[in-house]
C-alpha cells in the first residue's frame, strides 16, 4: 500500500507537520500528538523498491533495537508501526542539526575535535553497556543536544547482543559506510564492539585534517584498509598535538585488540591529555613502508570474522577501576591494604585500567592555603605522594593514571569522578567504628550509598582485629 | 496476556513443580503445554494429574510423541525411550492413560499455532532441528507464529518477507519482539530432559499484548530427579542426563 504524505496526514494518530529530509533508506517527519507537547520525529523507511530487501530489515532492527534503548544518548523511542499498512518509528526530535554539519568547515581546530571525540565516546560506551554495537558511526548520526550530550541516531545497522541479527542473516555482504567502516566489518564480522572505536577514529581523524583517511572507496577497494594503514595525521595537519595523533592511530589499528579496549578508556584518554601514553604512533610522521604493508596483506588473506558477540565480555575485560587513597599520617597500613587489593583485582582483570585519586579537601568558606610552609603545592606534594603509592604496581604506565581532585565534600567528589568517567568499580578504604566517625559520618560509607558502580570497601588487618574484639563496625 | 509455554516435561516432578512456581511468581495468565508429559522421568502419574487438574483450570495440552506411545506404538522409538515407555506404561492408570489418548495434536489462536514437534505433519514427528527443517515448516505452515517442542534445545527460527530463514540462539531473561513483518518458529526446550548443556529447567513467555518471546531457565532440584531414576530402575543414561543437562 503506498502512502501519500503530505503536512495534516493522520498515522495511527499522529499528524505529519514538516517534511524534514530524505536519506538513502528512509524519510524523515516532524509530527505531533494531541496532549503530547514533546517535538517528535517520524521515520518513514522508503520501500518502493520491492526487490531491495535492505530498508525493510533495517527498518525491522530499528523496530527490535529502538525500543529496549534508554538514556540521554540516544533518541527516546515513542511507537512504530507495522510493514502493513504503514511501517514507521516515532521517535524524541533531537533539536539541533547532526555533526554533518562541520563537514563543509573542516579542517576543524583540534581542540574542538577532542571535545567533539569525547562526547561521542561518552555516548557509545553507554550504547555498548546497553548491548547494542551501533556499526554505522559517521557525523550525520552523531546530534549534539543543547545540554551538550552527544546522541546516536539510527539503528538501522545496529546489532544488539541478545537479539537475533536480522542483517547478517539476511545479506552476505559488509554494512555501514565506507569510508567509516572498519576492517572486521569488512570482512562482515559484526560483533566487536571496538568497530564504533574504529569508525570514531576515522571521524576524528577527517575533522583534525579535512581528509578521509581511507578516502572514499568503493567496490573491493574497502578491503585495502585491512593491510594500508592512513597517512599520520600530523603530516597533514603539524598542528595536530602528538597524543592526539596517538589517539586517533589507536583507534585506527587494523587489529581490534590494538585499540582501546573499550570507549570509556578512549574518553578517558581524550578527557586527559597528560595521561596519553605516547609510543612509536604519536611521532609517526610517514605511512609503513613495504614490507610492513605487505605482511598485513599477507595477514588479512587469511582473517577469518568472529561469530557470537561478546559485548558485555569486552566491557567487563577491560574495567576502569578508580582507587581512592587516604593519605593522610597514620593512614599508611590503609594505603598498603589497597595496594594489596588492587595487586588482586590486577591478577584477575588483566585489562584493568587504575585511577588513582586522592581527594584535596577544601574549606567551603575560608580561603584555602594550599601550600604548606616552605611554599611547596600540596596539591604536588599529593601528586607525588600518589605515584609514589602506584610505583610498585605491576601494570604498565599507560594503565595507571594519577589525580588529585580539590574539594569540600570527598565523597560526593569520588563519586562525580566516577559517573564522570564511566568507571566501573571503586576500592576505597575504611576506618573501623568509632564514636567520631559516627558522628562526622564516613566518606567510604557514602560513596557506597551514592556510588553509580560497584563499590570494594578495604580495612587494615589490625581494624579487622579490633572489629572482632569490640564486636561493632561502622 | 502471558502465555507460559512448557514442553517435553517427561515425567521430571521436581523440574515442572519449579518451573510451575515460577510462573506464579512472574504472574502467567495461561498455560499451554506441547506435550511429552511422560516417558524418561521418574514420575509420570503426578505429571499427569498435575497437568490433567490445569486443565480442568483453563490450560491446553497437546499430545507429544511419548505420550501417543503409551497406548500405540513405541517400535520408532531408540531403545532407552522404549524402556522408558514400556516401564511408564505401568505407571499409569486408566482415566491417566484416556487422558493422554485424548490429547489433541494442534491448537490455534488466531494466526499463533501450537503444536508438539512440527506444524506441517505433526503427527509425523519430524524434528525442527535446524534452518533446513525450518525452512520445510515455514514453506507449508501460513501461522505468524508457531510454538513447538520435541527438540529439547531451545532456538528461535524466523523467516524475513524475501523468504530467508534465520536461527537465533536465545539467551536467557531477555524479550525479544516477534516482529510482525516476520514469520516465526520458536522451539521451546525441554522442561524436564534440557539438553544444551544447562541442567536448567526451559520454559518460555509470550506476551501476547507485546508481541514479545521470553526463554526462561528455572534452576531446580535436578539431583532428585535423577535419583528417582535411578531408584526406579530407568536406565542410568536418563539419570546422567538430568544431572549433566545434555
Amino acid at each position: 500500500m503506498r502512502w501519500r504524505l503530505s503536512p495534516g496526514t493522520e498515522i495511527d494518530g499522529f499528524t505529519l507537520l514538516e517534511h524534514l529530509g530524505t536519506g538513502g533508506m528512509a524519510q524523515l517527519w516532524a509530527v505531533t500528538r494531541e496532549g503530547d507537547p514533546t517535538p517528535l520525529v517520524m521515520k518513514i523507511p522508503l520501500l518502493v523498491d520491492s526487490d531491495d530487501p535492505l530498508p525493510i530489515v533495517c527498518f525491522e532492527t530499528e523496530q527490535m533495537i529502538m525500543p529496549r534503548l534508554s538514556g540521554v544518548h540516544v533518541p527516546r523511542f515513542v511507537a512504530t508501526g507495522p510493514l502493513e499498512p504503514m511501517p514507521y518509528i516515532v521517535m524524541e526530535r533531537i533539536p539541533g542539526e547532526s555533526l554533518k554539519k562541520h563537514l563543509d568547515a573542516v579542517p576543524l581546530p583540534w581542540p574542538e575535535v577532542v571535545t567533539i571525540g569525547a562526547k561521542v565516546a561518552h555516548a557509545l560506551h553507554d550504547l555498548h553497556r546497553q548491548h547494542v554495537i551501533h556499526l554505522d558511526v559517521k557525523p550525520s548520526n552523531v546530534m549534539i543536544r543543547e545540554t551538550g550530550e552527544a546522541v546516536l541516531i539510527d539503528y538501522g545497522f545496529a546489532r544488539h547482543e541478545r537479539l537475533p541479527d536480522l542483517l547478517a542473516e539476511e545479506f552476505r555482504e559488509p554494512f555501514g559506510t565506507t569510508p567509516y567502516m572498519a576492517p572486521e566489518q569488512v570482512l562482515q564480522d559484526r560483533a566487536d564492539p571496538r568497530s564504533d572505536l574504529f569508525a570514531l577514529g576515522v571521524m576524528l581523524y577527517f575533522f583534525v585534517t579535512g581528509k578521509r583517511p581511507f578516502g572514499n572507496p568503493r567496490g573491493g577497494q574497502i578491503r585495502s584498509r585491512l593491510w594500508r594503514d592512513p597517512v599520520p595525521p600530523r603530516a597533514l595537519a603539524p598542528d595536530c598535538p602528538p597524543w592526539l595523533q596517538e589517539v586517533i592511530l589507536r583507534c585506527l589499528e587494523v587489529d581490534p585488540q590494538d585499540r582501546y579496549a573499550t570507549a570509556a578508556l578512549l574518553a578517558l584518554d581524550l578527557e586527559n591529555p597528560a595521561h596519553v601514553k605516547l609510543t612509536e604512533r604519536a611521532a609517526r610522521l610517514e605511512r609503513d613502508g613495504g614490507v610492513k604493508t605487505f605482511r598485513r596483506w599477507l595477514k588479512a588473506r587469511k582473517a577469518q570474522p568472529l561469530e557470537a558477540p561478546n559485548i558485555a565480555g569486552q566491557l567487563s575485560r577491560a574495567p576502569i577501576v578508580l582507587v581512592a587513597i587516604d593519605l593522610s599520617p597514620g593512614a599508611e597500613d590503609l594505603a598498603e591494604a589497597q595496594r594489596l587489593m588492587i595487586g588482586r583485582i590486577l591478577s584477575i582483570e588483566g585489562e584493568a585500567r587504575i585511577a588513582c585519586v586522592n581527594v584535596l579537601k577544601t574549606s567551603r568558606i575560608a580561603v584555602d592555603i594550599l601550600e604548606d610552609e616552605e611554599g611547596r603545592s600540596l596539591h604536588v606534594q599529593r601528586l607525588v605522594q600518589l605515584r609514589h603509592w602506584g610505583a610498585t604496581l605491576d601494570i604498565p604506565s599507560e594503565r595507571i593514571s594519577y589525580s588529585v581532585l580539590e574539594a569540600p565534600d570527598p565523597a560526593a567528589a569520588l563519586v562525580d569522578y566516577a559517573r564522570r568517567n564511566n568507571v566501573d568499580h571503586i576500592v576505597i578504604g575504611a576506618r573501623a567504628s568509632s564514636a567520631l566517625r559516627r558522628y562526622l559520618g564516613s566518606v567510604s560509607s557514602q560513596v557506597v550509598a551514592e556510588a553509580p558502580c560497584s563499590v570494594t570497601v578495604v580495612r587494615t588487618p589490625r581494624d579487622r582485629r579490633m572489629a572482632d574484639i569490640s564486636g561493632e563496625f561502622a | 496476556m502471558l502465555i507460559a509455554l512448557l514442553t517435553d516435561i517427561h515425567g521430571n516432578r521436581e523440574a515442572l513443580s519449579a518451573c510451575l512456581a515460577h510462573t506464579r511468581l512472574i504472574g502467567v495468565d495461561r498455560l499451554i503445554f506441547l506435550g511429552d508429559f511422560v516417558g524418561y522421568g521418574a514420575d509420570p502419574a503426578w505429571v499427569v494429574d498435575q497437568v490433567r487438574g490445569l486443565v480442568d483450570k483453563g490450560a491446553i495440552a497437546l499430545l507429544g510423541n511419548h505420550d501417543a506411545a503409551i497406548d500405540g506404538s513405541d517400535e520408532d522409538m531408540n531403545s532407552v525411550a522404549r524402556e522408558a515407555i514400556r516401564w511408564t506404561r505401568n505407571q499409569l492408570g486408566l482415566e491417566q492413560r484416556r487422558f493422554l489418548a485424548d490429547l489433541p495434536l494442534i491448537h490455534e489462536e488466531g494466526s499463533v499455532l501450537y503444536v508438539h514437534a512440527n506444524g506441517y505433519a505433526p503427527r509425523n514427528w519430524d524434528y525442527m532441528s535446524g534452518p533446513m527443517e525450518a525452512i520445510r515448516h515455514f514453506s507449508r505452515v501460513d501461522a505468524h507464529i508457531t510454538f513447538c517442542g520435541h527438540v529439547h534445545v531451545p532456538m528461535l527460527y524466523h523467516m524475513s518477507t524475501t523468504a530467508k530463514v534465520g536461527a537465533f540462539s536465545p539467551v536467557g531473561d531477555n524479550d525479544i519482539p516477534l516482529l510482525p513483518s516476520r514469520t516465526w518458529l520458536a522451539v521451546i526446550g525441554a522442561v524436564g530432559q534440557p539438553r544444551d548443556g544447562v541442567p536448567a529447567a526451559n520454559y518460555a513467555v509470550f506476551d501476547t499484548a507485546r508481541q514479545t518471546l521470553r526463554y526462561l531457565r528455572v534452576p531446580y532440584d535436578n539431583a532428585t530427579a535423577a535419583r528417582k531414576v535411578r531408584e526406579a530402575g530407568l536406565p542410568e543414561k536418563l539419570a546422567l542426563r538430568l544431572e549433566e543437562g545434555r
